[in-house]
């Protein structure tokens, strides 16, 4: 699927919105069509956007304190009592903190809980590393049951939140503080397990998600004027990851640079490299946090910082081109 | 000391019948015996704990609970949420006894392939209301279900049963914080204070000091009971039914290994099974029964 006005990149001066602010957004419009849809939160619903759904639906949302291991034990046991629920708090505390909790309560016995993750990654910013989660992707994706999904932009997040609420099972979405730039073309339509090819390209395929997916749509733009086709993919499902798509471009292009705001261990980056290292050997590039926590500085000091930038991915295929 | 409190507490009258309790002092006996037969024919598990708590998962399941074994499904049925999981083979040896699946399965306990895993799995065995094993966190799972219950305008009742190791978990006061916030007077939860836990006496592993003053601290309707008194145990449900608004939790002062002379207050025994000679004894202790092979 090929979208030409994606082609140019994220519009300089197009509306950026943070994809919790969707995520705000979708859970009111859920709450009105799915009675069965409860929220819960651990002190943080001003910060994770579930207060808009608490003040439309109070008698569905529980905020159980600054306690996230109950958090998950309580969204679980409401799954078990028949409802659907979506427990939020930051990804540091969601994947980290309550890591066992999200483990033997959620995941093992495969409830339908939808933990709904905000402030991933380094793009937190000032509060620095014990807030930014690096690793939350690495986390998840490891459980059987668990579906990952990092959506790019706010339409995908909406499409995404309105998805999970009706794919049975545990479901993990990776959400950010960070306003992000729309990356998905018109008519979009979002589906778990299929990632979108935002532009056709090849001589290299760049393969992102989350906030990655529009500084690797910048980069193709930059390699465009150096004469080199870029491929981009928007991989917002980690798991299960699209084989298929991935293969292919890199089938097409031979190699292939992968970009998240993530630890380049464990997380989309490292994905990847297991899939193409048994089904189709190529160079891969991986752009991240590379193995080091984050620290405090404005969002996009910090991208610069750990090179989460399009010259940055620029870079890594030239320096594929010299093999 | 039963006598007393019970004449105390109900003008003399017990809130069953002498027959009633017999009849779950009895269910609670071959209870007794299946977790001796099953944890011998694994090879491994938890007998202590499981003779622990007999009698308070008898009296739930031949008394107290609301629930159709032919329909473990049924969406008004009453939950069981065991969160001391290691106690596996008592659930399972209910959950047989009162016909939710052959007890000729309960000899497959803990073998490759069986629905009876080392520790319950929801998904896999009919009757298990929620998997545990990882202490600490059926409390949490159980003040879910309770609000379910009541955003959907069910009367079905929560029960709940931990450890009093258990409850060195900091996610046990987590959540007992929070059902007593919410008001979950549909929510009942035992603690088996069978006083000894893998490394020793809780006393000197690390002290838990009062359950009952810490749960009544965070607002619980709170009973002390013996756990292994049918009529106690059953009081305690009626007395939770009639605290409106308010959790209610159960201390129950049990015996580790109950039932098994050489197995009582022997801390080696938590997580140990007989060997066939010492199964054989501790039938015998236990009294007749239709044995499983």
């Amino acid at each position: 699927m090929t979208h030409e006005l994606n082609a140019r990149g994220p519009a300089a001066g197009s509306p950026k919105t943070a994809t919790r602010e969707a995520y705000g957004k979708a859970l009111v419009e859920l709450g009105r069509a799915r009675p069965d849809v409860v929220v819960l939160d651990a002190d943080l619903s001003k910060s994770t956007m579930t207060a808009r759904f608490a003040r439309e639906f109070p008698d569905r949302f529980y905020n159980v304190g600054i306690a996230e291991q109950n958090l998950m034990g309580t969204a679980a046991g409401l799954a078990l009592g028949g409802l659907t629920p979506f427990a939020s708090t930051f990804a540091v505390f969601a994947a980290g903190r309550a890591y066992d909790q999200v483990r033997q309560s959620i995941a093992y016995p495969g409830l339908n809980v939808k933990i709904c993750a905000t402030h991933a990654g380094i793009t937190v910013g000032a509060d620095g590393a014990t807030h930014q989660a690096i690793e939350d992707i690495a986390l998840m994706r490891v459980l059987p049951n668990m579906t990952v999904i990092v959506p790019a932009d706010d339409v995908e997040t909406e499409q995404a939140v309105k998805t999970a609420a009706s794919h049975e099972g545990p479901v993990y979405i990776r959400l950010g503080r960070h306003p992000v730039p729309r990356v998905t073309p018109e008519g979009y339509e979002f589906e778990v397990g299929k990632a979108t090819v935002l532009r056709q390209g090849d001589d290299v395929a760049l393969v992102a998600c989350g906030i990655g997916v529009s500084i690797a749509l910048s980069a193709a733009e930059m390699l465009a004027a150096r004469g080199i086709r870029a491929a981009v993919l928007n991989v917002s499902t980690i798991k299960p990851l699209d084989a298929r798509t991935i293969v292919s471009a890199a089938e097409r292009c031979g190699r292939v640079v992968t970009i998240e705001e993530h630890s380049t261990i464990g997380g989309l980056g490292g994905a990847v490299c297991e899939l193409l290292s048994e089904r189709r050997p190529v160079a891969v590039r991986r752009v991240g946090v590379p193995d080091v926590f984050g620290q405090s500085g404005p969002p996009d000091e910090l991208l610069r910082f750990y090179g989460l930038t399009p010259e940055n991915v620029v870079s890594a295929v030239e320096e594929m081109e010299g093999r | 000391m039963n006598a007393e409190r019970r004449a105390a507490g109900r003008g003399g009258t017990g809130v069953i019948s002498d027959r009633r309790a017999e009849y779950l002092e009895e269910k609670a006996r071959l209870i007794r015996r299946r977790v001796i037969e099953m944890t011998a024919a694994a090879g491994s598990g938890h007998p202590g704990g499981s003779l622990s708590s007999a009698d308070i998962i008898a009296a739930l399941y031949f008394h107290v609970m609301r629930i159709d074994p032919g329909n473990p499904g049924w969406e008004d049925r009453d939950r069981f949420v065991l969160s001391k999981g290691h106690a596996a083979p008592a659930l399972y040896a209910a959950l047989a006894e009162r016909g939710f699946f052959d007890p000729s399965e309960l000899v497959t306990l803990r073998r490759t392939g069986s629905r009876l895993q080392g520790h319950p799995d929801c998904r896999k065995l009919p009757g298990i209301e929620a998997s545990a094993g990882s202490l600490g966190q059926g409390l949490s799972l159980a003040n879910g279900i309770a609000l379910a219950g009541r955003l959907r305008g069910k009367s079905y009742r929560v029960f709940v049963l931990l450890g009093d190791g258990e409850c060195q978990e900091g996610q046990v006061w987590e959540a007992a914080m929070s059902a007593a916030h919410w008001k979950l007077g549909n929510l009942a939860a035992f603690v088996d204070c069978n006083g000894l836990q893998i490394d020793g006496p809780v006393e000197e592993v690390m002290s838990l000091k009062s359950p009952a003053e810490k749960f009544r601290a965070f607002g619980w309707n709170v009973l002390e009971i013996d756990g292994h008194d049918a009529r106690q145990i059953v009081e305690a449900v009626e007395a939770a039914g009639r605290a409106k608004g308010v959790p209610t939790v159960a201390v129950a002062h049990t015996v580790k290994g109950r039932g098994v002379s050489f197995m009582e207050n022997q801390v080696d025994w938590h997580g140990k099974a007989p060997s066939p000679e010492q199964a054989e004894r501790a039938l015998r202790e236990l009294g007749e029964g239709r044995s499983l092979r």
